[in-house]
């Protein structure tokens, strides 16, 4: 699964340690998702899609698409 | 840990930190509590069956209370950590259960001249568990 998060949280100017505290994960996890290594779960989806005032297909795209 | 320290954490750092020192404190109580249940009876108190009834409960209460902290723990990480460490114990629990088995069974096919023994089954399925989580962890880096 592809995702903005990385150009989402720079346009923003957040770091991954604001992004994990606003999400209420560790920056690892931060880090592996915007890598593309862990796929989050819905909940978390649609925790960031709330954060960031988004649709969960605006930030998340399965890679078929 | 001071309390700077501890302002300069967020909720699921500090609370992580919590959880990971009771768990810490349960698991010292209870690796005391099972030498003093498995040494006492022979150094301390001469077998005297209360006293080792007594030592026995308080080493299960013990061990009840560190996987409560253990279940506290894991409910507290997030999605990620958490399946690292399920992975790892599932590595463990599987790894656990066949060479349990084949350990078993040299000794009934007379390949080892000694009864097999719970504690090296524990430390093979302990180290197993902690490469489980160093390569999860890896994986995800």
């Amino acid at each position: 699964m592809k995702n903005r998060l990385k150009v989402l949280r720079a346009e923003r100017d957040w770091t991954q340690a604001q992004l994990a505290e606003a999400l209420d994960v560790s920056r690892q996890t931060i880090n592996a998702i915007e890598k593309g290594k862990f796929d989050p779960s819905l909940p978390l989806a649609f925790k960031a899609a709330r954060l960031f005032n988004m649709a969960i297909e605006e930030i998340f795209q399965d890679e078929a698409d | 840990m001071s309390k700077a320290n501890q302002a300069d954490k967020n909720d699921y750092q500090n609370r992580n930190c919590r959880n990971t020192r009771q768990l810490r404190n349960w698991t010292i109580a209870w690796v005391i509590s099972t030498a003093v249940a498995v040494f006492a009876p022979k150094y301390i108190w001469d077998f005297n069956t209360l006293l080792s009834i007594v030592g026995i409960l308080i080493n299960i209460a013990l061990g009840f209370g560190m996987l409560l902290a253990n279940r506290k723990y894991l409910q507290g990480l997030d999605e990620m950590q958490r399946k690292i460490l399920f992975d790892a114990m599932a590595l463990s629990l599987g790894v656990g259960l066949v060479l349990g088995s084949s350990y078993e069974l040299l000794e009934d096919i007379k390949l080892i001249p000694f009864q097999p023994e719970i504690p090296h089954l524990m430390i093979v399925m302990c180290l197993t568990y902690l490469i489980g989580a160093i390569t999860g962890h890896r994986k995800y880096q």
